[in-house]
């Protein structure tokens, strides 16, 4: 296996609020090998978007974000940086160039007063010191490339008149422009319908076997995970939970958490070799306030498997085997009934 | 691109229309008052003072029997070059404290007290000390009238400001490398178009009012100078002998500044996303 792309080590977000410190991000682990898809996993409120936007610097100041830790990326020309503490200006020339990144929303993500081709075409000559025209012309092969029909006519339309899918793949050429050797994508099938999620997914995976960038991929949807993750890392309260390759993670998930959550999907208990519930399974209660975390395991006051001493001390994240990690102090033991 | 389809859903409203021909006859004339000019708009005649309207007086003489017609003409370039000024003038002003306090939230405050306070202020109560301070001249008159007004700009601007800069197109193309001053500059304020469009065009209309009041109270441009509002105030005392040294004067800037606040209504309306079906 080759250098990760990005390496994050013990990252932590914290914010400071009116009711004390908020820890939204709470020593993050992870990598990302080149070429790859790195899954971000967990519930609302888990700390994924932040996590994303603390490694692309893009935290409101006002939000006087505390940010502890290391994220090394290895850029284009093989150079080692910290994202976390590189200048502002290093940064933003990174930014769109080396690190492209897709919201959630595609309604808002794009200016309503400017064409689709402008705003691709502003990328391009930014980074990449591109002419007017020559710019254009690369934002018609940017729409091509993400299969929008009648590109050339597109280009000269405004936001509003694309539909969401559309303007999706729009926000995919945009981040795509200057061939990013890092795509972070903050959920970007969401708030599309289902076979328009489809599409992008197979979109996003071939303009990675084009391209060969590297994906952090943020998500809740564990069937989306599934089929297009290399690895795996189950975010709760911030903290990571489990991490492993998508294929043991689903196969013989160690965590409670990840367990549940496996178990919430449809069909998913069945296929376990239990008896197809009449119900949906659901992890009761509710994720801990983030102002008062639990002493113990965050995840212990939901937890089925909780033993008294889940509430003592956080457990450590331990390594399973040389690929897999758990936060559980139960996980050797439920490795050994599950093997 | 965007321009063309703007004037062409303007024709389709015929009041719109009607004020922009309104504004277009009045802005030619000013243009070309030397040849639209039917005599020399300081010219006195003592013996043809306040004579009605006739063939040889278009809209008849004043009290030193000047060509009224001809001195509006004239006049026209004045007033329409003190609003058009002060338009200008408030909307960059206030344009840009507005961008700069709605963007920046450390500065927002500071700012903004201080626009509070000048807008505290009645409008011409402001404009007579300012004018009064600085001394009678057109270009007087134009700086106190920005003052008054960049403060409404400011505020619709710092508004709009504080809206768009939340939309996820601003985070998304700062996720793009973008910096902040041309977020601020390209992105942002291209959005805030269409508010400060219709500032423009009410302030215009706004302050060719505030100079014929300004005038009209003898605080505004020195009587010499020929504007709609030194010819009302030079007149007034003579309107009941001779209705038309006040009526026409007064009908030119009625007739501005309503085709203005017309034209202001309807461009506003058309760029208004939300709007547009409607019409």
């Amino acid at each position: 296996m080759s250098a990760p792309r990005l390496t994050v080590t013990s990252l932590s977000t914290c914010f400071p609020t009116e009711d004390g410190l908020v820890r939204s991000v709470a020593d993050v682990s992870f990598s990302i090998a080149p070429g790859k898809t790195t899954a971000l996993v967990g519930e609302s409120g888990s700390g994924k978007s932040v996590t994303s936007l603390t490694l692309m610097r893009l935290l409101p100041k006002t939000a006087r974000a505390q940010v502890e830790g290391q994220a090394r990326f290895v850029t284009r020309a093989g150079r080692e940086v910290d994202l976390l503490t590189l200048p502002d200006a290093q940064m933003r020339r990174l930014r769109g160039n080396e690190l492209a990144m897709i919201f959630q929303e595609p309604m808002t993500s794009l200016n309503p007063v400017f064409t689709v081709g402008e705003q691709i075409a502003e990328s391009v000559r930014l980074h990449k010191g591109l002419g007017r025209a020559a710019a254009l012309a690369h934002a018609k092969r940017m729409l091509d490339l993400v299969e929008i029909p009648a590109a050339a006519q597109r280009l000269h339309e405004y936001p509003h008149q694309l539909s969401g899918g559309m303007r999706q793949r729009v926000m995919i050429a945009l981040a795509m422009a200057c061939d990013p050797t890092l795509l972070i994508a903050d959920e970007p099938t969401t708030a599309l319908d289902v076979t328009i999620q489809a599409q992008i997914l197979v979109l996003m995976r071939r303009l990675q076997a084009e391209t060969g960038m590297s994906i952090l991929f943020i998500t809740h949807n564990l069937g989306v995970v599934a089929h297009h993750a290399d690895d795996v890392v189950v975010l709760y309260a911030g903290r990571v939970v489990e991490a492993a390759p998508v294929r043991p993670l689903f196969a013989t998930p160690a965590h409670p958490y990840t367990q549940g959550l496996l178990a919430c999907l449809p069909g998913k208990a069945h296929a376990a070799g239990q008896p197809r519930p009449k119900r949906l399974f659901a992890i009761r209660g509710q994720v801990s306030s983030p102002l008062s975390p639990p002493p113990g395991c965050a995840f212990e006051p939901r937890c089925d498997q909780a033993i008294p001493a889940c509430s003592q001390a956080v457990p450590p994240l331990v390594v399973t085997d040389d690929l897999r990690q758990a936060r559980c102090i139960r996980v050797p033991s439920v490795e050994r009934t599950a093997a | 691109m965007r321009l063309p389809r703007l004037l062409r859903q303007l024709m389709h409203r015929r009041i719109v229309m009607l004020s922009a021909l309104v504004l277009i006859v009045i802005a030619v004339l000013a243009l070309g008052a030397p040849w639209f000019a039917s005599a020399d708009p300081n010219d006195t005649a003592v013996l043809d003072r306040l004579k009605g309207p006739s063939a040889e007086h278009l809209l008849g003489t004043d009290e030193l029997g000047r060509d009224m017609y001809s001195r509006i003409v004239h006049g026209a370039r004045y007033s329409l070059t003190i609003a058009a000024l002060t338009a200008l003038g408030s909307v960059i002003a206030g344009t840009v404290l507005g961008l700069v306090a709605g963007f920046f939230r450390r500065l927002d405050a500071p700012l903004m007290r201080v626009v509070d306070a000048m807008m505290s202020f009645p409008d011409i109560l402001l404009a007579i000390a300012l004018v009064a301070i600085l001394g009678p001249s057109l270009l007087n008159v134009v700086l106190a009238l920005v003052l008054v007004y960049t403060p409404r700009v400011a505020r619709v601007v710092r508004a709009s400001t504080l809206v768009v800069r939340e939309l996820l197109f601003v985070e998304a193309v700062r996720a793009l490398g973008v910096r902040t001053s041309r977020i601020l500059w390209r992105h942002i304020l291209p959005n805030l178009l269409s508010p400060i469009l219709v500032q423009v065009s009410f302030i215009f209309a706004y302050a060719i009012l505030a100079e014929a009041g300004l005038s009209f109270l003898g605080v505004g441009v020195p009587p010499e100078i020929p504007t709609w509002g030194t010819m009302v105030a030079g007149s007034q005392q003579y309107a009941d002998k001779a209705f038309w040294v006040v009526l026409f004067p007064g009908l030119a800037i009625i007739f501005t500044a309503l085709s203005l606040q017309i034209l202001g209504d309807g461009v506003r309306d058309l760029l208004d996303p939300k709007l547009k079906k409607t019409l």
